[in-house]
């Protein structure tokens, strides 16, 4: 544990990606070894999920704090991280040193027992820590507890250290550390040998993910030398079949074979030895529906029957990258896709499995123009891909490029404020923004993206000076000041007030030459939702 | 009718007719310390502690009408015994009493009760009513042993010399640098400081404070300089003034610096937690020790703190509106 949290220190003091590295690469090399899987897990975002109910948490540490509810709560609005908020509040004391010998295994050992213990129990193990812990391990621990740990290296980073360490190269350790493996069922050895690769027949490779385009796309050179396919709104994802079994991986590499079980049947159906990358997207009557069709089915644990024929899935397949068993994405792009067409004709699947459309343009200038209407062709934009690309590993420049269509925009009025979290905490950057409706604002959207940090800082100190009313972490503040706010999509929603609901929706710029009473409409919203043509998310 | 009051210039004692720290023009106005928050410009005269003068002229110009006054020094304004006291916050700070019919007010201004070695340590006055600021006044600030973190200073500073680079501290130009100055080990390298830094410590001199570092000459061969410490206003942070100091590496000192929010925003290698007020645990103990019944919250996190003062100590507590920064960022 003490050698976790040193390595932490050293990450989190430090901006420079190759101090990063070595950080991580001197804890590889000096912790014990039932350790080392329990740190990259974590590293990586892979935390077992959360032992203790965070209400519990803060009734615990007001207690032991000898404050009240109130004001945890209060402070919590300020450090803007329960985990920071807990350890702050427990009075300065002596700690005695964190014993020397405890391990991250047993510390994770006490966590995990935690979920299945009583709330008395639960109680007793976290007090046995806050007493034994200080500062930054109490600190770390108490992210242990609680959500997500963003450690300040990134999943690049962790793998180059491995990489390093373990003597391999990163692309095959990004590979081994695919999926949400259990560092309770994993050594070095398991995890890295590659003698024992064989029993992982779940995993998926690696995503080869797309740059947006920068440049301008007349540098791409001649149009024939690439692929292009409507862009499409679904989840990411890769088909494993391996050995008899079908695996259903997301770009967040959750296994979500059970959530889609309409790919059930290709089990039977194709031949083992295969991997798929695409698009998962409901679809209806040959046309991909609205992504909000999609959320209805993922958040569900059991799917209904009626989920199944209203969100009907499949996947619109662009890429191969295992056939008959033999990894093929160093094969050019072409070529695999050659044999995904062949493949998609060979086998009886075209209910659940479509092949992703290749547009042909005769020119960029024609794909220029598809792109700016791609909405009216259910898009988001375009994939650029050369046809002799290879399938890498994680985000490349390149081979791929993303090409998306300009974004809705709407002027809208600043009503209410919370302060963010994180490297954002104790600063009002959370908004919620409104539009005229018959000479009233409608909140409509939130916004938390897209301000310079000078931006924030200005707006911060407007809003302390210009609330109106104080309601927890959140303020009323006069409406006066207008944004132009950026978003991708647009649908009918009877949760929100305002009866729409908006995709992706960020701050593009401050308009700070427009007054509140020149923001948009609501009717003005009614127009997208029109020119959408989705007068409700279902009937496409 | 309370003998102080706040009103749209200020804090304001009908009785004595004068303001305390007042933020609009005003005929009188007693001056707790020179923090531009609490020292500002257009008033008829100034009132303040002997060593505030020199920064009240520094700042506002030379030709103010000031009066200097002592520690502990009685005036009597229109009937009303004013006296001002050890506010341990800054060189000059001072807390001012009041005292009129037996009942004794209290203006804590900026105060800080642990110290620094720097300004005259804070003294405890008794008092029936005491008004508070609240910069700190949340449980989530526990402040570390200034001499743990001067350590710490040191050796990184220490390190980062060995290494080749140079130490940038932000610190602001009035109190915490002079405190940084004063507690750093001057025998590891040269010790540098921006103008801000240096105006302030020159008009300390009068009074008779030195304090080491040099003023950064327009001679400097910067590009040379390895290895040395660099004593700045926050307000240097990511400007091109910074990048002459390559190779260095930057630490920022401020209460703020406990959370690590606060740090990471401002993009710093280091946060050093250093701060002029107080941290929760004093506030309550100031609160306590003064035995005042009322207690007039500023400043900070005044909702949440009276209520705590109220429903923990059982005092009266309410907020005084102020428009005193609980920034703690002090640009001169």
């Amino acid at each position: 544990m003490i050698d976790f949290v040193r390595m932490f220190e050293a990450i989190d003091t430090t901006t420079k990606t190759s101090a990063k590295v070595d950080a991580v690469l001197t804890y590889l090399t000096l912790a014990r070894e039932e350790d080392k899987v329990w740190a990259i897990a974590i590293l990586m975002g892979n935390k077992p999920k959360r032992p203790v109910k965070t209400a519990d948490l803060r009734l615990w540490a007001a207690a032991a704090a000898g404050i009240p509810l109130w004001l945890l709560e209060e402070s919590y609005y300020i450090v803007g991280d329960l985990a920071e908020t807990l350890t702050h509040v427990m009075p300065p004391r002596k700690v005695t040193a964190i014993p020397v010998d405890l391990s991250l295994f047993q510390v994770f050992t006490d966590v995990s027992h935690m979920r299945l213990a009583s709330p008395d129990e639960q109680q007793d193990i976290v007090l046995r820590y806050w007493q034994m812990l200080d500062s930054t391990a109490l600190f770390v621990f108490n992210k242990f507890l609680t959500g997500n740990f963003r450690v300040g290296v990134s999943r690049k980073l962790v793998v180059r250290a491995v990489a390093k360490y373990t003597a391999l190269d990163e692309a095959t350790v990004e590979h081994r550390l695919m999926g949400k493996w259990n560092p309770f069922e994993e050594s070095m050895e398991s995890l890295f040998n590659p003698d024992l690769q064989s029993q992982k027949h779940f995993l998926p490779y690696p995503f080869y993910l797309a740059y947006p385009l920068e440049d301008d796309v007349d540098a791409l050179g001649p149009i024939d030398e690439w692929i292009l396919e409507p862009k499409l709104d679904g989840i990411r994802g890769q088909l494993v079949l391996r050995a008899g079994e079908l695996f259903v991986w997301s770009r967040g590499e959750d296994l979500m074979t059970d959530k889609f079980v309409e790919f059930q049947p290709l089990k039977d159906i194709l031949p083992p030895g295969t991997v798929i990358d695409g698009e998962i997207i409901p679809w209806k009557n040959g046309a991909p529906l609205d992504f909000a069709v999609m959320q209805t089915r993922i958040g569900r644990k059991n799917i209904s029957k009626k989920a199944l024929e209203s969100a009907p899935l499949v996947m619109v397949c662009y890429d191969l990258l295992e056939w008959d068993g033999e990894d093929i994405r160093t094969k050019p792009l072409w070529e695999r896709r050659g044999k995904l067409i062949t493949l998609l004709a060979d086998f009886p699947v075209s209910d659940v499995l479509k092949l992703s459309q290749q547009l042909a343009f005769d020119d960029w200038s024609a794909a220029a123009a598809y792109r700016r209407e791609a909405r009216r062709y259910l898009a988001e934009g375009i994939m650029l891909k050369r046809k002799d690309s290879h399938y890498e590993v994680g985000r490349k420049r390149g081979g791929w490029w993303k090409w998306k269509t300009d974004p809705m925009t709407i002027d809208a009025v600043l009503i209410y404020a919370q302060s963010g979290h994180g490297r954002r905490a104790n600063l009002f950057t959370d908004y919620t923004f409104a539009v005229w409706d018959q000479g009233e604002l409608v909140p409509f959207a939130k916004a938390y993206s897209g301000l310079t940090d000078k931006e924030l800082l200005q707006i911060d100190r407007w809003i302390k000076q210009n609330t109106i009313e104080k309601f927890g972490p959140v303020r009323s503040v006069k409406p006066i000041l207008v944004f132009e706010l950026a978003f991708e999509g647009i649908q009918r929603s009877t949760r929100h007030k305002s009866g729409v609901a908006l995709r992706f929706p960020r701050i593009l710029r401050w308009r700070q030459d427009k007054p509140a009473s020149e923001a948009n409409t609501r009717e003005d919203l009614e127009q997208f939702l029109v020119k959408a043509g989705s007068g409700n998310s279902t009937a496409r | 009718m309370s003998l102080l009051t706040v009103n749209e210039n200020g804090l304001f004692c009908r009785q004595g007719d004068f303001y305390i720290d007042p933020w609009k023009p005003v005929k009188t106005a007693i001056i707790s310390h020179g923090h531009s928050d609490h020292m500002r410009f257009g008033m008829g005269n100034y009132i303040c502690h002997h060593h505030t003068v020199p920064l009240l002229k520094l700042r506002l110009g030379s030709e103010q009408i000031v009066q200097g006054v002592s520690y502990g020094e009685v005036l009597d304004i229109n009937g009303v015994q004013v006296s001002f006291h050890p506010a341990g916050h800054i060189i000059g700070s001072a807390q001012i009493r009041l005292s009129y019919n037996d009942e004794v007010w209290l203006f804590g201004g900026d105060y800080k009760i642990v110290p620094d070695g720097v300004s005259t340590p804070y003294v405890c006055v008794p008092c029936d009513h005491f008004i508070t600021e609240s910069t700190f006044g949340l449980p989530i600030y526990n402040f570390p042993d200034p001499a743990e973190v001067y350590a710490d200073m040191n050796a990184w500073w220490r390190a980062n010399a060995s290494e080749g680079y140079n130490t940038v501290l932000l610190a602001y130009a009035l109190g915490k640098a002079q405190n940084v100055l004063a507690h750093v080990d001057k025998t590891i390298g040269d010790i540098y400081l921006h103008g801000a830094v240096a105006n302030v410590n020159d008009a300390l001199i009068d009074v008779g404070y030195s304090f080491a570092g040099r003023r950064i000459s327009d001679g400097l061969r910067r590009h040379e300089v390895r290895g040395a410490l660099i004593v700045a206003p926050p307000s240097a942070l990511a400007t091109p003034w910074l990048r002459t100091w390559t190779p260095y590496r930057i630490a920022m000192c401020s209460g703020w610096m406990q959370l690590r929010g606060a740090r990471r925003r401002r993009g710093v290698d280091r946060g050093f937690v250093l701060s002029d007020h107080c941290d929760w645990q004093q506030l309550n103990q100031a609160i306590v020790q003064t035995k005042a019944r009322n207690i007039y919250v500023t400043h900070g996190y005044e909702q949440a703190f009276s209520r705590w003062v109220r429903e923990k100590h059982g005092l009266q507590a309410v907020v005084f509106k102020t428009l005193y920064s609980d920034q703690e960022e002090e640009e001169l």
